[in-house]
């Protein structure tokens, strides 16, 4: 059981890394906006990312080859 | 409702939402179907859309489109405003130079209502040569916007935000909001904290229960209490300042609220269970501190989102007065900065443009739209030595004014002071948990004093930790969970349901509602004028009168007029704007009138046939021989406006009608909806003193407005509410808004705030079960520190999980 003289300072010094880089994260501005990223991975935004030969056919971009009905 | 020229129902604008008018020919293939558009403003906006290949937006959002009147309204001015942006001067107050020689901007953005639209945004900024980086806040509004300036110029960028359907506003922040930015940041971080202890101390306490049914060595149960007090120290004396500074505060004013009992647990359980790890005796209790600050923060955090949600933009009044002015210098027009103007200054403004500020009309005849300032929707004629407002609209012709007042001294401020004054003057809510609180936390100490004197004089050497967990027991998490909870899970049901909720009071206040008090235009009414009836006198069917009004009006930008827009398809010749009588135009070859009955007649050298008897704005139109046929236009009563009405009744609350308009329109309106009083003709200083004098009866009021007029008595109500398509001082004043542009919403936050107050009870009342049982057993010293952590936790479960029946979308019965 004497492990646990060594593990739980360990778990407290994690604990504060976490919490200064929580402060970090915060004063950096990354939580200045709780709505908007949560539905932002829903945007299919991403064609030029995806590697030309697995792209899927339907989503061609353009205003003229709308060819997606849902 | 009864008009003839619409008898079924409309289809609505798939851009916007409001309804399509008959006849309009504006439609954008979207996700390869053609969507009907109510104007050629949103027609525009949905083909950049397209176009940019940021259709994905339509799919995304989950709210329709603001629509803009301002940009699509006027774009000329628009252009003139947008051009001032480029300016240094001008530029100096909102934009910066980065290291690497861009130029970053800070703007606020009117018309976002959704994460669709912050998406929109960004990727159509982000597709213009010369921007380097655009991005959108959702809860804020605000835009930073980084640019190259040998690129693009910002008038160009501040250009298409304007052709996406949005308006960019450049943003000052003031101090006010800087703070607020502060005070969030801090709660998020205390949270964390509070958070992150919370987890590895309960990790810790499980261990030490554990320890306390199978036997753990000694040492290491000490090990284990310094552990935990150096995760909770951090969780007591930081995340819960917040609670002591506000129970310091109700000490001094001599008021016992919840943060007071709430302080004290904290306190005592934390310093009690410091004392134990100290000594290697009694118990600790640094689970339930921590449990209890966290749980507690994340209900005043979300309370504070609600209030920030409404997003005070910069400057409310940068909506109402133009940037720009045309300013005569000698015998140039000179286009400068608003803000430059000085009293004595004269100002060109052309028809369709806004005033820049007060003033007195030097030359030339017009009319005026006031509706911004009276809710009255028709112009007012203005002949030279008028006065004229700065904010109001300039309707037909090109006149010049001399300036009278600027800034603090305009009409427009008096308004916003007054509604400072009224803010102030709102007396506070009291609210149900500080009431119950008071009584609370007087027992709780004088039972704990009691149980000390008692156990000292019994056995001394038990008496401080028998009286400790007397207090820890009488905790009072689940009372003051009760109606945080519940007001958190109603006000997230009523976001939903499209009603936002801005101050903490409004719940308990609609609860207990007697009076509703709705303003006319805009509220109960669409607020603008449309074509509600045609009588054809002679041969012409009403298609025909339609084409051949439409014709004559397009060369009007008259209200009027614009009721006339969605029927246009051709227009007349050699059109001659008759102030305050009407047009006159020729068609076809055929020359012909439209207006008041007098003027029309003149045309064909009659006395005009009598008018209809219906109330309403009869137009006549004549041609040279006779007259074609009348028309009348009426303010369109929204289709919810008689059921919300009927519903508000039956909830046993008295409806009021309050108006700006004096003419029998009012009557008319309120005998259709069923509105038993009516006061009609009341400024803006006479509404404050109406509600005042109601709300001195005894009277608990809710008062529904949408424009600059209402706003002083938004303040003076008990309970605001202001209509989505209210000015933006209108909203940031309002304890809520109806994002919904719905009535029938409010009926729905009445039922749901009558059933939050019943719900709150229940939770008090468990709370004070608990309390009321735990008690005695933790008196006479029969309950173990865990049976009392279990307990704890079990009532502030039930607390909860009763709160989150309100999460339930509410019935209606229509």
């Amino acid at each position: 059981m004497s492990i646990i003289y060594l593990l739980i300072p360990i778990a407290i010094i994690l604990a504060g890394i976490a919490i200064a880089a929580f402060f970090w994260s915060v004063n950096s501005g990354q939580f200045d906006d709780l709505d908007s990223p949560a539905h932002s991975i829903l945007y299919e935004d991403d064609e030029e990312l995806i590697p030309e030969d697995v792209r899927p056919e339907k989503r061609v971009k353009g205003p003229d080859t709308d060819t997606k009905h849902d | 409702m009864n008009s003839h020229v619409d008898g079924v129902t409309r289809e609505a604008c798939y851009h916007c939402g409001l309804p399509v008018p008959p006849g309009s020919q504006f439609r954008t293939l979207i996700d390869g179907e053609q969507r009907a558009m109510c104007c050629p403003g949103c027609q525009a906006v949905s083909q950049t859309i397209v176009d940019g290949g940021l259709d994905t937006f339509y799919r995304h959002r989950d709210k329709q489109n603001q629509k803009n009147d301002r940009i699509t309204g006027n774009s000329e001015q628009r252009a003139l405003e947008l051009s001032l942006f480029d300016d240094p001067d001008v530029q100096h107050s909102f934009v910066r130079k980065t290291a690497q020689g861009e130029r970053e901007a800070l703007l606020v953005i009117e018309g976002i209502t959704c994460a669709a639209c912050v998406w929109l945004l960004e990727h159509h900024l982000a597709k213009q040569p010369g921007v380097v980086r655009a991005s959108v806040n959702l809860t804020t509004h605000r835009a930073r916007l980084v640019w190259n300036e040998s690129e693009t110029r910002l008038s160009a960028l501040l250009g298409e935000v304007d052709r996406i359907g949005y308006q960019a506003h450049p943003y000052q922040p003031n101090q006010e909001e800087a703070l607020l930015e502060q005070e969030k940041k801090r709660a998020i971080r205390r949270i964390g904290v509070a958070g992150l202890g919370m987890m590895q101390v309960m990790m810790l306490a499980a261990a030490l229960y554990a320890g306390d049914i199978a036997s753990m060595e000694s040492q290491i149960v000490t090990f284990i209490r310094w552990a935990s007090l150096v995760l909770a120290t951090p969780v007591a004396l930081y995340s819960a300042r917040p609670f002591y500074t506000a129970a310091l505060r109700d000490i001094k004013t001599r008021q016992l609220s919840m943060d007071v009992p709430v302080s004290l647990a904290i306190l005592l359980a934390y310093s009690a269970s410091v004392w134990a790890t100290f000594a290697g005796s009694g118990e600790v209790y640094f689970d339930s501190v921590t449990m209890f600050t966290f749980f507690l923060l994340i209900g005043r955090f979300m309370e504070m989102q609600a209030r920030h949600r409404t997003g005070r933009a910069g400057n409310a009044l940068l909506n109402l007065l133009p940037a720009s002015a045309l300013r005569l210098e000698g015998e140039q027009e000179v286009l400068v900065p608003a803000t430059r103007l000085r009293v004595g200054d004269r100002v060109l403004v052309k028809p369709g443009h806004t005033l820049p500020a007060d003033g007195r009309i030097v030359s030339g005849h017009t009319s005026v739209d006031e509706s911004a300032l009276t809710g009255e929707y028709m112009p007012l004629s203005k002949a030279p030595g008028d006065l004229v407002v700065g904010g109001t609209q300039n309707v037909e012709h090109p006149v010049v004014i001399e300036i009278t007042e600027t800034g603090s001294d305009s009409r427009l401020s008096t308004i916003v002071r007054m509604l400072d004054r009224a803010q102030a003057e709102k007396p506070t809510v009291a609210r149900i948990a500080d009431q119950v609180a008071r009584y609370f936390v007087a027992c709780t100490l004088i039972t704990a004093a009691a149980v000390a004197t008692s156990w000292w004089l019994i056995e001394p050497q038990n008496a401080f930790w028998i009286t400790l967990s007397v207090l820890v027991v009488t905790c009072p998490c689940a009372l003051s969970l009760a109606t945080p909870t519940a007001l958190t899970a109603a006000t997230g049901t009523l976001r939903q349901a499209g009603v936002l909720i801005s101050r903490g009071h409004v719940l308990e206040s609609l609860a207990t509602a007697t009076h509703v008090v709705f303003d006319k235009t805009g509220t109960l009414t669409e607020g603008n004028l449309q074509i509600q009836d045609i009588r054809p006198l002679g041969g012409s069917d009403t298609d025909e009168l339609l084409r051949l009004s439409a014709a004559l009006e397009a060369g009007s930008e008259h209200p009027i007029a614009q009721a006339f827009t969605p029927y246009f398809q051709v227009r007349a010749e050699h059109i001659r704007n008759h102030l305050g009588e009407g047009l006159e135009g020729e068609l076809d070859g055929r020359k012909m009138r439209i207006g008041t009955p007098l003027f029309a007649a003149q045309l064909a050298g009659i006395t005009p046939p009598p008018a209809p008897d219906e109330s309403g704005l009869w137009l006549l139109l004549c041609d040279t021989d006779r007259p074609l046929g009348w028309f009348r236009l009426d303010d369109q009563i929204r289709p919810e406006s008689a059921q919300t009405i009927a519903l508000l009744n039956r909830l046993g609350l008295t409806t009021v009608m309050l108006t700006g308009d004096g003419s029998s329109a009012a009557d008319d309106v309120a005998r259709r909806l069923g509105i038993s009083e009516v006061q009609k003709g009341m400024a803006p200083e006479q509404k404050l003193s109406f509600l005042k004098a109601l709300s001195d009866t005894g009277a608990e009021v809710v008062m529904i407005g949408d424009g600059i007029n209402d706003i002083p008595a938004l303040a003076g109500a008990r309970t605001s509410i202001a209509m989505a398509g209210a000015t933006d001082l209108a909203k940031t004043n309002a304890d809520a808004v109806l994002i919904a542009n719905d009535l029938m919403r409010l009926t729905d936050a009445i039922r749901l705030a009558r059933k939050t107050r019943a719900i709150i009870r229940e939770n008090l009342a468990w709370a004070l079960l608990y309390n009321v049982l735990a008690l005695p057993l933790a008196a006479t010293g029969f309950i173990a520190p865990y049976m009392a952590a279990i307990g704890m936790s079990a009532s502030s479960l039930v607390v909860v999980g009763n709160a989150l029946r309100l999460s339930r979308r509410p019935k209606r019965d229509r």
